[in-house]
């Protein structure tokens, strides 16, 4: 899923000074698993916007909605259900969510309640941690499952690297070097011989560094 | 200018059970502040961020909670949770600019204990030095 925080409430509240009717939107996907967006969360956001307003001695109204997901068109236009309640919406879904509704909604004013952080999953009761990096050319079948484009804080093709002691990685002595996993892991699999293939210089143009990305199912697309 | 601050005191039902049963003139006959209003909850695990916020939106000054200790909780985990709440509304006080110390939590065993009312009479002690969370606040 997409793992989310809360954006500083200094932002937040700089972000809306000027506003006079709020509407906190939480996301009901993946941002309110991860405890960030959720309908809870957008009422805890909508209280901390009222108090910090009051204190800055400033009067606004802010109320709270929920769409199903912020990243699909029609779940957008449910924001019809919210006409009038606002002059500038503050999203708490990832980033896709404020892009979808700056995206379709042209005359609305959209800022974003979160900082969009990674891919992960849920590591233990309130700890993510991020797991694929979204780069567009999977590796998991050559690595035994572990991404080394995301876990590996160099994303190496071929590791481990020489900073790598004791299974931990030379940035933080929290990081495992996930290098040492996957071999470890290949090795516990039996399929230690595909460490021996030295994987070629790598083409990132499926990643960030190609653009924006899309993909088209022909077989979906309808007219 | 005095200052009598508003402090909503958020309390489980177990915590609170013999303390309540003073009745209010006990209560204040043992020490227990005028100004503190006390708000009973089934369970610490039953408090929830929005409900601290809204003591402040409504027009508290500081709001505390006072729970089980962490090892006795009758349900488990209800002081645990409870107190990673109180947490999360300090830090968020502390960003707003209102000071973390206008939140606090208190673990205090089941029966009449002073501890309860010395709870009480710390955070009366300590916003009365503070002042009103808002301006305008001071009565």
């Amino acid at each position: 899923m997409i793992i989310a925080e809360r954006k500083p409430m200094s932002e937040i509240l700089d972000m809306v000074k000027d506003a006079k009717k709020i509407l906190v939107l939480a996301c009901r996907g993946c941002v309110s698993v991860c405890s960030a967006g959720g309908e809870r969360e957008a009422d805890i956001l909508a209280s901390l916007i009222r108090i910090g307003l009051k204190k800055e001695g400033k009067k606004a109204k802010v109320s709270t909605g929920s769409l199903v997901r912020q990243c699909d068109k029609e779940y957008i236009d449910a924001i019809d259900q919210f006409k009038g309640t606002y002059d500038a919406i503050v999203s708490t879904a990832c980033g896709v969510g404020v892009n979808f509704i700056a995206n379709l909604r042209p005359k609305d004013t959209v800022y974003p309640g979160l900082n969009t952080s990674f891919m992960g999953g849920s590591a233990e009761q309130g700890i993510w941690a991020e797991q694929c990096g979204g780069c567009g050319d999977c590796v998991l079948h050559l690595t035994g499952g572990l991404c080394p484009v995301v876990r590996c804080a160099k994303s190496l093709m071929n590791g481990p690297c020489g900073g790598s002691v004791d299974g931990r990685c030379e940035i933080h002595n929290d990081v495992e070097c996930i290098w040492q996993s996957i071999h470890d892991r290949m090795n516990r699999i039996g399929q230690a011989d595909g460490l021996d293939r030295i994987a070629p210089i790598r083409d990132w143009s499926s990643a960030t560094h190609g653009g924006p990305r899309k993909t088209v199912r022909d077989d979906l697309t309808v007219s | 200018m005095s200052f009598t601050p508003n402090i909503q005191a958020f309390c489980c039902h177990y915590t609170s059970q013999q303390s309540l049963a003073e009745g209010p003139e006990g209560l204040k006959a043992d020490g227990m502040p005028e100004n503190i209003t006390i708000n009973r909850l089934v369970c610490g695990g039953k408090l929830q961020e929005t409900t601290l916020l809204q003591a402040f939106e409504d027009g508290a000054d500081a709001v505390f909670f006072v729970g089980c200790p962490i090892d006795q909780c009758h349900n488990k985990k209800g002081s645990e949770r409870a107190a990673k709440r109180v947490l999360a509304v300090k830090n968020a006080l502390q960003e707003l600019g209102l000071g973390a110390e206008r939140a606090e939590m208190f673990h205090s065993e089941r029966g009449f204990h002073i501890e309860f009312v010395e709870a009480a009479q710390l955070m009366n002690k300590r916003i009365t030095a503070l002042g009103p969370a808002f301006e305008g606040g001071a009565k």
